[in-house]
């Protein structure tokens, strides 16, 4: 057994922190996005987090600088195609994905963004850990400000426009907050899984749940749930920190499923 | 009755197609006005150029800014079901300030009953959804509403249609209504005027007895059309 010094302590509490703050956001977001459209979007979104990470790898600046930067203007990009050329979502998020990756690849030495691909929560400074803190609160807000209108929105965009709604304004905001949401799950799992952080508490809860309410506070729940565990038993077993966040999220997934069976 | 609102010489063109050209009728304060056409003549097009949604040419004069209510076409409960929404939760979402109170009683006059509320949406009958629509579009509390097909074949009970509560509702609510359908038979019973497109960019304007002739009917619908009265 490892003995735990301060030092591990302190990472410890940085590390779990930081872990509670995005799980919620991302959990408390993916409630919004069980629709088709919007659940394919985050993976290309987040794999322009690799050639973030390696551009601040190479200028030596904190990787925020390289992740947030490629994954907004990918957002703003894809919003703005949406508008101008009415090819769905889905599309323009692969395109501007490729485009994204692609270039890097010529320019990048792609290999250096492991951070990128497994996330760096274990050694989380504080400085990133407020960083980390704020942002989450900041999308948390938003989402609780955008929540009626994006869900309006989603069930029926005329509706939404007869209750004027700015549909435009609020996919902006909603795609931002995609953006922020999926910058901060880079960090707990790495660019290739942070999907799974927004769209399986929510699907987990879904199974479970009979009103709004519920549904959101247990997708929360079930989000903050996974990371802990997923932390702790990566810690006890050697094995990596993001994919174990994943695993404990598929087995909640797994036991609602029986749940929600039993139940009808 | 005073003038709600009067269209003159409306052109309407989407992606360079021309949609809608010279149309003019009027609508009154209280009255029900039904549009009618063939799929594709322009009905839900016209219907969304009055909500402000699409750009035109031509006037449209309101003569008094109505608070506006819609229930889109095709508003079904698929959109609904990713989500497990409960009736409470869906006029939630429409106004959070809404109060239970004031949910229960919309939902007693479209008929239904307090329970519902906690009821999924997704898990509705057919015509307890439609309902429900009815009381979400009523509850805050429009002048003008527009119905876009809104039976898309349901009847509510054995007895009572769409139209006959959206009749009954209009009396006790004071609602001016512009009503898109196919159902001919609703055109007699429950419209005030008559308002009907063709694909030839034609339209025709005015009494229900008027427009309903076999000669105008076959200008709009095609020629194999035959009128007979229901019941």
């Amino acid at each position: 057994m490892e003995f735990i010094s301060t030092n591990n302590m302190e990472q410890a509490i940085l590390t779990i922190t930081s872990a509670i703050f995005i799980s919620s956001a991302a959990a408390y977001l993916g409630t919004l996005m069980l629709s088709r459209k919007m659940s394919v979007i985050t993976d290309p979104l987040a794999h322009l987090a690799f050639p973030g990470v390696t551009l601040a790898l190479i200028l030596g600046i904190e990787i925020s600088f390289g992740i947030f930067p490629f994954i907004i203007i990918g957002a703003l990009l894809i919003w703005l195609l949406e508008k101008r050329t009415k090819l769905p979502f889905e599309n323009l998020s692969a395109v501007i994905f490729a485009i994204g990756v692609g270039t890097a690849l010529v320019f990048l030495p792609i290999e250096k963004a492991e951070e990128a691909l497994v996330g760096v929560i274990d050694n989380i400074t504080l400085s990133e850990t407020l960083f980390i803190t704020l942002t989450s609160l900041t999308s948390i807000v938003l989402t609780r400000k955008i929540y009626s209108k994006i869900m309006l929105i989603n069930i029926d965009e005329e509706l939404a426009t007869a209750e004027k709604i700015n549909v435009d304004k609020y996919n902006l905001i909603y795609l931002l907050n995609i953006a922020l949401v999926i910058g901060l799950g880079v960090y707990l799992v790495g660019g290739l899984i942070t999907a799974a952080l927004v769209a399986i508490p929510a699907a987990t809860s879904r199974n479970l749940s009979k009103n709004l309410s519920s549904y959101q506070t247990m997708s929360v729940i079930f989000g903050i749930l996974s990371s802990i565990t997923g932390i702790t038993t990566a810690h006890l077993t050697n094995l990596p920190t993001g994919p174990m966040i994943i695993v404990a999220n598929a087995i909640l997934f797994i036991l609602s499923l029986a749940f929600s069976r039993k139940r009808s | 009755m005073k003038t709600l609102l009067e269209v003159k010489n409306l052109k309407i063109n989407l992606d360079e197609n021309n949609i809608v050209k010279d149309l003019s009728f009027q609508l009154k304060e209280g009255e029900i006005l039904t549009i009618l056409g063939p799929n594709g003549s322009g009905k839900s097009v016209l219907i969304k150029t009055l909500l402000g949604i699409f750009p035109y040419e031509g006037e449209i004069i309101w003569h008094k800014k109505p608070k506006i209510g819609y229930l889109p076409q095709n508003l079904n409960q698929i959109g609904l079901k990713n989500y497990p929404l409960t009736v409470f939760d869906f006029f939630k979402l429409k106004n959070e300030r809404l109060t239970k109170k004031e949910m229960i009683k919309y939902l007693e006059i479209v008929g239904l009953k307090e329970e519902i509320l906690d009821k999924t949406v997704g898990v509705l009958s057919g015509g307890e959804f439609q309902r429900v629509l009815i009381a979400w579009v009523l509850i805050s509390k429009p002048e003008l509403v527009f119905f876009d097909e809104p039976t898309s074949g349901i009847d509510l009970s054995k007895e009572e249609t769409i139209y006959s509560l959206l009749k009954k509702i209009k009396e006790k609510e004071n609602l001016t209504i512009i009503l898109i359908t196919h159902d001919l038979s609703v055109i007699y019973k429950y419209s005030d005027n008559v308002l009907c497109l063709t694909h030839k960019k034609h339209f025709c304007y005015g009494k229900p007895k008027e427009i309903l002739k076999e000669g105008n009917l076959k200008e709009i619908y095609g020629e194999n059309i035959g009128i007979y009265k229901h019941k």
